[in-house]
């Protein structure tokens, strides 16, 4: 077998534009998936038993069906949801993007709802109780004085957990998407170089991924070094 | 849900049968990989606790491969690739091996070998976290490097990490679905297919839906079950 660089050097713009893509369900997954993750959390320490029995059921659900399934799910779903909310009563189509970014912050939401209410968990409960004595509203309690606090106490597991949802995000294929893989798999059926384009994209997820791993577990060895 | 009941369009039987055939796959796949990733994973763990020399290092080079790779980017090196470059008479009989095996074997292996390198730092962790003490009673009583780590540290580092063992367990049956990307009929791909055929949409999804739920709960039951017949008097468990 010959290896064909010439291959991989006209294939490389099209795979950054992959890339890019792989970047962008990523940013859009960790920022919608942390803000309702968050939420969900609160919703499974709320005192309503309806609004925490929801939450529980959602994240249990979500954790224990593949994502892909989610994916065809969401793919197959949205057209439906925006048809019957518009009111034309039949399906919308619906771009590729758009499922995929739904599909990505309503499946990580679990993940990291699962992390935030760890790290409510982690804080001590004098400080629940010094909200309620400084009669700070439900609100400014959780978004001045618990959630930074939580935050903090897991962060090196919700930099993990990110790292996870990068890895995550090449499961579009399925929907025949352009992320990197994506990206990667038209051309190497374009070009029959199926060889050089999957061993380029795994070495380009590899040293993303074992950058950012190393540098979560610096961060981990300081958040511990300076030890509350 | 009359339309697991109903004949499907090659005449062989009812839209059940395939839902069986896709669950029946599922779960070959999820339990011969969790197999191959304890014996491979405890090996891996293992090594990496060795104090120096080579084999520390191909553990972590092993783990730190397996782990920064997405798993469908692996698979495809699996099927794709590495028929590629192997020698041509090899290749040549791994591509031609009878569906649905040409996928299994190929995802069966990928799949085994990334769970083992997420189990090989849990057994690490576990191997880590006993007291000195332990290794260096086992020294003392003179049992050499194998019995030690077979029948004192292992069986403790176990223990310890049962928690996040049964995690794994949930998580391996729901990455047996990016096996289809590479063409084999498992549970999702099922109801994609059983959705292209009748686009009852809602009915076929949501069967497969219940059947991973169940799946969980019953993972669950079983982890639970080992773990409390694992507990020892006196050994709290769960703290890696």
């Amino acid at each position: 077998m010959r290896v064909d660089l010439a291959a991989l050097v006209s294939a490389w713009p099209f795979l950054m534009t992959g890339l890019w893509f792989t970047l962008q369900i990523t940013v859009v997954g960790v920022a919608g998936g942390i803000i309702f993750g968050s939420l969900l959390a609160v919703a499974r320490l709320s005192r309503n038993r309806l609004l925490s029995g929801f939450a529980t059921a959602y994240v249990n659900l979500m954790r224990s069906i593949p994502l892909i399934l989610v994916i065809f799910w969401v793919f197959f779903l949205v057209p439906w949801a925006i048809g019957w909310f518009t009111n034309h009563g039949r399906p919308v189509a619906v771009g590729a993007s758009l499922t995929i970014f739904v599909t990505f912050v309503l499946f990580e939401a679990a993940y990291y709802a699962e992390i935030v209410r760890a790290g409510f968990r982690s804080i001590s409960a004098g400080q629940y109780s010094a909200c309620e004595a400084l009669g700070l509203s439900k609100f400014h309690s959780y978004i001045y004085i618990l959630f930074p606090q939580a935050i903090r106490n897991v962060l090196p597991i919700l930099l993990t957990q990110t790292i996870i949802l990068f890895q995550d995000t090449s499961l579009v294929y399925v929907i025949s998407a352009t992320d990197l893989l994506g990206a990667a798999t038209k051309i190497a059926q374009r070009d029959g170089r199926l060889v050089e384009m999957y061993l380029t994209v795994g070495a380009i997820y590899f040293i993303i991924c074992y950058a950012a791993s190393q540098l979560v577990k610096q961060l981990q060895g300081r958040l511990s070094y300076g030890a509350r | 849900m009359s339309l697991l009941f109903e004949a499907t369009p090659d005449g062989a039987g009812r839209y059940l049968d395939w839902i069986i055939s896709g669950l029946a796959w599922t779960l070959c796949l999820a339990l011969g990989a969790w197999t191959i990733a304890l014996v491979v994973g405890t090996l891996v763990g293992v090594i990496r606790t060795f104090p120096d020399g080579i084999l520390p290092r191909i553990g972590r080079v092993y783990v730190e491969t397996f782990r920064n790779i997405p798993l469908l980017v692996q698979m495809f090196f699996w099927y794709f690739v590495l028929p590629e470059l192997l020698p041509a008479r090899i290749g040549m009989a791994i591509k031609q091996m009878d569906p649905p095996w040409g996928s299994f074997v190929p995802a069966l292996i990928c799949l085994g070998l990334f769970t083992a390198a997420r189990i090989a730092e849990q057994v690490r962790a576990g191997l880590q976290a006993l007291p000195k003490g332990q290794a260096q009673a086992a020294n003392a009583l003179g049992f050499d490097a194998s019995g030690m780590y077979r029948l004192i540290l292992l069986p403790q580092a176990f223990r310890i990490i049962l928690p996040t063992l049964t995690n794994e367990f949930m998580t391996i049956f729901k990455n047996t679905s990016v096996a289809l990307t590479i063409g084999l009929v498992e549970l999702t791909a099922t109801a994609r297919e059983i959705n292209e055929n009748t686009f009852r949409t809602f009915e076929a999804f949501g069967v497969v839906t219940i059947i991973y739920l169940l799946i969980a709960l019953i993972a669950w039951q079983v982890m639970h079950r080992i773990e409390q017949a694992a507990r020892l008097p006196g050994i709290a468990s769960g703290k890696a």
